[in-house]
C-alpha cells in the first residue's frame, strides 16, 4: 500500500486555508450576525450587557473554531479519552463546588466566566464514542463485553447531569451518545431491549422527578390546563411567533418580547423572538442556515476517510440536528419546555463554546479528510 | 496490519454511511414536519394570534363621560359637573414616602390614620397604580400643592369633575346621583356600553328620568401594556362626548324660597304655569343633601335619613298620597253643575250634621252653617252641602270629572316615584276591594276623604285646570317651546273681542281640549274659591292678599287621619291638642291672580291641622314670590318663543 502524501501532518498553512469549507464557515458566521441582531432586539434596541457579552462570546469563540479547525484531527483522536475524562472531572467539580441558580446547580465559577460543563459533555461523549468505536473491531462491535464501556461512558455523565438537575441536557447528551453507537453498527434489538429496560425504570424515574419537572410534562400535554402558570410560556410562545405571520412585524417590533409577554427570550426562546419580528421567511432563512451547516458536516463526515472524522462528523451533525429540532419544537409547543439552548443563537457562553468545538474538530475532519488517525 | 485492517475499516465505513442515510431520511421528515409547523402557525393560525397578541398588548381605559347640566328657567345651574380637585400618589415616581408623608401632613390636614391606610394600600398594588390622597381638595390646599409640587415627587395634583348640586332645595324634583350598581347593569340597556366602573348615574328625579340622555358618551384610553400590566404608551384616545344639558322649567330663586318656608315641617308645594302646565316649583319638605350621594354615602348619615318619621327622601309632592279633603268640593260642585243635578242658587239647610240610614254625617261647623247655596258651600266649605250634592251626583259621575281634571292618574312621565292615586267609584270598589258601594261612601267621596287618594301635583293640575277656564294642558318640567297654544288662544280671543267664530272652533283652531260642558260652570267654581279666600266667613279670609295685582282664590281642605270619636266632637277638641301623628293633613290649592289668572298652587303640610291655618299662609307666601317674578319669567318665556 502506497504511503499517502499526507500520512505527516506537515500540510502547509496555505493548503490548510485552502482546504478549510468555506460554506460551512460562512454559514456559522451569517447566523452568528442574525443571532447578534436578535440579541440586540431582546435589548429593546440597545447594546446592552446581553448584546455586549454575547457579541464578545461569538467572536472568541469563533476564532478559537478556526484555531481549532488548523489542529491536526490526529491530535483531537489521540486525546478523546482524556478530553473526556477532563469534562467527566468538571461535572464531578459541579457536584461539588457548582454554582446553584433556581434550583439547579449547574455551573462552575471560572472567575471569567461560569462554564457549565454539561454542555461540552455533549461534545466530549461523542469524541469518546467516536473514538472507541473506530478502534474495535467490526466483529466486537456487538459483543456484549465490548458494549460495557460505552454503556458506562453514557450513563456516568447521564447520572451527573440528570441530578443537577437537568433532564433536557442530560437527555441531549444521551442522543448524540447513542447516535455514534447506532453509526457504529450496534444491533438494533440492544436499542430495543435498553428502550424497554427504560420503560420499565420510566416510574421510578419519574418519582425522582421533581414537581417542577413533573406540571412541565403535564403542561406540555395540556397548555391550557394552566394559562397563567406552567402553560404560560408555550401559550405566550405560540401567540409570539403565530402573530409574526408571513413577514412578521420588523425588527425591533416584536410586541411580545418588547413588552416581556415572553419568557426566556434571551435563551431558549430567542427563535420565538426572531420568529414573531421577521415573520415564516425569516424562521425559514434560520431553519435554511441550520439545514445547510447539518448537510456540510454531512458532507465531511461523507468525504473524510477515517472512520473516526466518519463517526465523528454524522454523529456531531446529527446531535447538532437534534439540539436545533429540539428547541424548536419545543417553542413551537411540539415538546414539552426542557430547557435546551438553540445552538449559536442562544444566549449562553457554555453552549457557544461546545458548539464551536464541536464544529472547530469536524472541520479539522474536513482540513486532514486524508489523514489517517492511527 | 494495514491490509486487513483497512478492508476492516471499508466494511466499517460502508456500515457506517448505510446507518447515516437512514439518519438522513429521519431529519427530512422532522425538517418537512417543522415547516409544517411553522406554516400551520404563522400563516394559517396568523389572524388568531395576532388577534391574541394585541390581546396580551392593548388595554383600554373607559372615560366616565361629563353630565350633562340641568338648569332652571333661567339658565341657572342647578345640577352640574364642577371641577374636583383630588391628589394622587404615584409610589414608584417618589423617592422616599415616609419623608413625602411627612411633607403632606404639614401641607394638609391628614390624619395618622389615613397615613397608615395608605401605605397598606400601597404595598397592596402595583407601584405604578396610582393612591388617591385626598378625594375632595378645596382649592386653597389644591393650589398650596402646587406651589410645593416641585418638593412632592410622586404627588399628582388631578382635576376631576362631580355632581355638584347649589344647594338641597330641589333635592326631591332633581334626584340625586350615585354609583352603577350590579341590578342597574342588569335592567338599563343603555348602561350596557357605558358602564364604566365609579360612573355615577341617576337614581330618582330628574336625574333618573333624562339618564340616558345627560349621561353622554363614554370615552377610552387605550394603552399598550407590558406582561405586569404596566401601561408602557398612549395609543389612542377617545374623549368621549358629554352628556346633553336640559333646561327646566323650575324657579330656583323659588324653590330657595318655599323650601325655606316648608323647613321644618313634613310637606309639599307644587307652583304650575296655568297655560302651559310648567311647573315652576316643586318641593318637598324634609330634604336631603343630594351632594352626600355622590361619593358614596356616609352611613350615618343614610340612616339619619331613613329612621326620620318625616321620611326626608319621599318626594311627597310625586309619590304622597293623602285624600284630597275639601279641596275636591270644587269638582263635586262642578260636577253636579255639568250633570244638571243642581242649579247655583239652589240650598240646603245645614245644621251640623245630617243623618242617613242611622249613621251620622257630621259638618265640621258643629252648629251648621244654615241655608247654604253653592257659592256659601264652597266659601264656608260647608260639608252638609256636599253630603246633599254628592248624594244625588252619585260617586260614578264625581269620578268622572274628577278623572278628567286629571286625579288618578300620573301627572308627569317617567318618574318611578310618582304615584297614581285613586279616584273610587263602584266599579272600582268592585274590582279593589271585592265590595259593592255603599251610600254612606259616596258623602264620603263628596267631601274628599273615604277611598280618595291624590299627590299634591295632582290637585295642582286640577286647579290649574280650573284657573285657566278649563282647558286640558300637559304639564311639563323641561322646557321644549311647545305647549304654548293655550296662551296663544288668550291672546287671539283677547285681540278679536268681536269675533264672530263660535267657541268651539276657535277652540279646535288651537288644538285646544276643553275639560266642560258650558264654561259658565267653570267661572262659578273660581267664583266662589274667591269668595273663599277673599270674603268675610271664607276659609282661608284671614290669609287674602289684597293688592288685586296677587289677589288669589283658594280652596282650603284638610284630609282625616283619624276620624273623630263622639266624644271628642262633644268636647271640641282641637287639632293641635292631637298627638302630631293623628292631627290631620292641612291642604290648600289656590290660583292667582284671581282677575288674569297665571299660576296655579297646592300646598301640603303632614298633620298641620286645618288648611286654612297652616298651608293657606305658606300659599299666600308663595304666590306673592310667583307673581312679583312673573314678568321676569314672561320675558324668558318670549325669548324662548322666538328661538324656537
Amino acid at each position: 500500500m502506497l504511503q499517502p502524501r499526507s500520512i505527516h501532518s506537515s500540510l502547509s498553512f496555505k493548503d490548510k486555508l485552502y482546504s478549510i469549507d468555506y460554506v460551512l464557515v460562512f454559514s456559522i458566521f451569517i447566523l452568528g450576525l442574525v443571532s447578534i441582531l436578535a440579541m440586540y432586539s431582546t435589548d429593546g434596541g440597545e447594546f446592552k450587557y446581553h448584546t455586549n457579552s454575547h457579541i464578545l462570546r461569538f467572536f472568541i469563540f469563533f476564532v478559537m473554531f478556526l484555531i481549532i479547525s488548523m489542529i491536526q484531527i490526529r491530535f483531537w483522536h489521540n486525546q478523546s479519552y482524556l478530553i473526556y475524562f477532563l469534562f467527566f472531572l468538571l461535572l464531578l467539580g459541579v457536584k461539588y463546588f457548582g454554582l446553584t441558580a433556581s434550583g439547579s446547580r449547574r455551573w462552575l465559577d471560572l472567575y471569567f466566566m461560569n462554564l457549565q460543563p454539561s454542555e461540552l459533555m455533549k461534545v466530549g461523549l461523542i469524541l469518546f464514542l467516536a473514538k472507541y468505536y473506530h478502534r474495535i473491531s467490526i466483529e466486537n462491535i456487538n459483543q456484549i463485553r465490548f458494549l460495557f464501556l460505552p454503556i458506562v461512558a453514557l450513563i456516568a455523565p447521564l447520572i451527573l447531569v440528570a441530578t443537577q438537575p437537568d433532564l433536557g441536557t442530560a437527555l441531549l447528551i444521551a442522543a448524540g451518545g447513542l447516535t455514534v453507537a447506532w453509526l457504529a453498527g450496534v444491533r438494533i434489538k440492544f436499542f430495543a431491549y435498553s428502550g424497554l429496560a427504560f420503560l420499565a425504570l420510566l416510574p421510578i424515574a419519574i418519582s425522582f422527578l421533581k414537581p417542577y419537572q413533573k406540571t412541565r410534562i403535564l403542561t406540555f400535554l395540556n397548555p391550557e390546563r394552566d394559562p397563567l402558570g406552567a402553560g404560560y410560556q408555550i401559550i405566550q410562545s405560540k401567540i409570539a411567533i403565530g402573530s409574526g405571520g408571513l413577514f412578521g412585524k420588523g425588527f425591533l417590533q416584536g410586541s411580545q418580547s418588547y413588552l416581556d409577554y415572553l419568557p426566556e427570550k434571551h435563551t431558549d426562546f430567542i427563535f420565538t423572538l426572531f420568529s414573531e419580528e421577521f415573520g415564516f421567511f425569516g424562521s425559514l432563512f434560520i431553519l435554511l442556515l441550520y439545514a445547510v451547516i447539518v448537510w456540510r458536516l454531512v458532507k465531511i463526515g461523507n468525504i473524510t476517510r477515517s472512520n473516526f472524522g466518519k463517526l465523528y462528523c454524522y454523529s456531531f451533525a446529527t446531535a447538532f440536528f437534534i439540539y436545533v429540532v429540539v428547541n424548536m419544537m419545543m417553542v413551537l409547543g411540539l415538546l414539552p419546555i426542557v430547557g435546551s439552548p438553540l445552538p449559536i443563537m442562544s444566549y449562553g457562553g457554555s453552549s457557544m463554546m461546545a458548539i464551536m468545538l464541536g464544529l472547530g474538530i469536524a472541520m479539522s475532519c474536513k482540513v486532514y479528510k486524508d489523514t489517517p488517525v492511527n | 496490519m494495514l491490509s486487513p485492517g483497512s478492508g476492516n475499516t471499508v466494511i466499517k465505513s460502508k456500515l457506517i454511511s448505510r446507518r447515516m442515510f437512514l439518519i438522513t431520511a429521519a431529519k427530512a421528515v422532522v425538517m418537512v414536519g417543522l415547516v409544517g409547523r411553522l406554516i400551520s402557525l404563522q400563516i394559517n393560525q396568523a389572524t388568531k394570534y395576532k388577534s391574541l397578541s394585541d390581546k396580551n398588548r392593548f388595554r383600554e381605559w373607559k372615560l366616565a363621560p361629563e353630565r350633562g347640566a340641568i338648569k332652571d328657567f333661567f339658565d341657572t345651574k342647578i345640577a352640574s359637573s364642577e371641577p374636583l380637585y383630588q391628589l394622587h400618589l404615584v409610589p414608584e415616581n417618589a423617592k422616599d414616602l415616609d419623608n413625602l408623608f411627612v411633607r403632606l401632613k404639614a401641607i394638609l390636614n391628614i390624619t395618622d390614620r389615613k397615613v397608615t391606610y395608605l401605605k397598606r394600600v400601597i404595598k397592596k398594588q402595583k407601584p405604578w397604580e396610582p393612591v388617591i390622597v385626598s378625594e375632595n381638595l378645596d382649592w386653597s390646599d389644591f393650589s398650596r400643592i402646587n406651589l410645593f409640587l416641585h418638593e412632592l415627587e410622586g404627588v399628582e395634583p388631578i382635576v376631576s369633575v362631580a355632581r355638584t348640586y347649589p344647594d338641597n332645595s330641589s333635592a326631591h324634583i332633581l334626584g340625586y346621583v350615585s354609583q352603577i350598581s350590579a341590578k342597574d347593569l342588569q335592567t338599563k340597556e343603555y348602561l350596557k356600553e357605558l358602564a364604566v366602573p365609579g360612573m355615577a348615574i341617576g337614581k330618582t328625579g330628574l336625574e333618573r328620568k333624562l339618564d340616558e340622555q345627560i349621561i353622554g358618551k363614554v370615552g377610552y384610553q387605550r394603552y399598550e401594556v407590558n406582561a405586569f400590566g404596566k401601561r408602557i404608551r398612549e395609543i389612542k384616545i377617545d374623549e368621549g362626548q358629554a352628556g346633553k344639558s336640559f333646561k327646566t322649567t323650575l324657579d330656583y330663586e323659588v324653590q330657595k324660597y318655599t323650601n325655606e318656608l316648608l323647613k321644618d315641617k313634613a310637606g309639599a308645594v307644587c307652583v304650575m304655569d296655568v297655560y302651559n302646565g310648567d311647573i315652576v316649583s316643586l318641593v318637598s319638605s324634609p330634604t336631603f343633601e343630594p351632594n352626600e350621594f355622590v361619593h358614596g354615602l356616609d352611613k350615618a348619615y343614610w340612616n339619619s335619613l331613613i329612621k326620620n318619621d318625616k321620611k326626608p327622601l319621599a318626594n311627597k309632592a310625586l309619590s304622597g298620597l293623602y285624600p284630597p279633603g275639601s279641596t275636591i268640593k270644587t269638582l263635586v260642585a262642578l260636577s253636579a253643575l255639568e250633570n244638571k243635578i243642581i242649579r247655583p242658587l239652589d240650598t240646603f239647610r245645614c245644621k251640623g250634621k245630617i243623618e242617613l240610614y242611622g249613621e251620622k254625617f257630621h259638618c265640621w261647623e258643629k252648629d251648621g252653617h244654615g241655608i247654604v247655596n253653592l257659592r256659601k258651600g264652597i266659601q264656608r266649605s260647608c260639608d252638609v252641602y256636599f253630603y246633599e250634592v254628592a248624594r244625588k251626583l252619585g260617586v260614578d259621575r264625581l269620578s268622572e270629572t274628577a278623572k278628567r281634571f286629571g286625579l288618578g292618574k300620573k301627572v308627569l312621565s317617567d318618574f318611578i316615584e310618582e304615584r297614581d292615586g285613586v279616584v273610587p267609584n263602584t266599579k272600582w270598589k268592585k274590582k279593589y276591594i271585592g265590595q259593592n258601594w255603599y251610600l254612606g261612601e259616596t258623602l264620603h267621596s263628596g267631601i274628599g276623604q273615604g277611598y280618595f287618594q291624590s299627590t299634591p301635583l295632582q290637585l295642582c293640575l286640577m286647579t290649574a285646570q280650573i284657573a285657566n277656564g278649563g282647558f286640558e294642558i300637559q304639564p311639563r318640567i323641561i322646557v321644549d317651546g311647545k305647549n304654548d297654544n293655550l296662551r296663544n288662544y288668550l291672546k287671539h280671543k283677547n285681540e278679536n273681542p268681536n269675533e264672530a267664530l263660535p267657541t268651539d272652533l276657535l277652540v279646535s283652531n288651537f288644538d285646544l281640549k276643553p275639560l266642560f260642558k258650558n264654561q259658565e260652570h267653570i267661572n262659578l267654581i273660581k267664583d266662589a274659591m274667591f269668595s273663599s279666600s277673599n270674603e268675610p266667613g271664607g276659609t282661608s279670609y284671614r290669609h287674602r292678599l289684597e293688592d288685586p295685582k296677587y289677589t288669589f282664590a283658594g280652596k282650603t281642605g284638610s284630609s282625616q287621619i283619624k276620624r273623630f270619636t263622639e266624644a271628642q266632637r262633644e268636647a271640641e277638641v282641637k287639632q293641635e291638642s292631637l298627638p302630631y301623628k293623628d292631627r290631620d293633613h292641612a291642604l290648600f290649592v289656590a290660583f292667582a291672580p284671581y282677575k288674569n289668572p297665571q299660576y296655579a298652587i297646592s300646598v301640603l303640610v303632614e298633620h298641620g291641622g286645618s288648611g286654612g291655618k297652616t298651608a293657606a299662609p305658606i300659599a299666600k307666601k308663595v304666590i306673592k314670590k310667583v307673581l312679583e317674578r312673573h314678568e321676569l319669567r314672561r320675558s324668558v318665556n318670549n325669548q324662548i318663543g322666538e328661538s324656537v
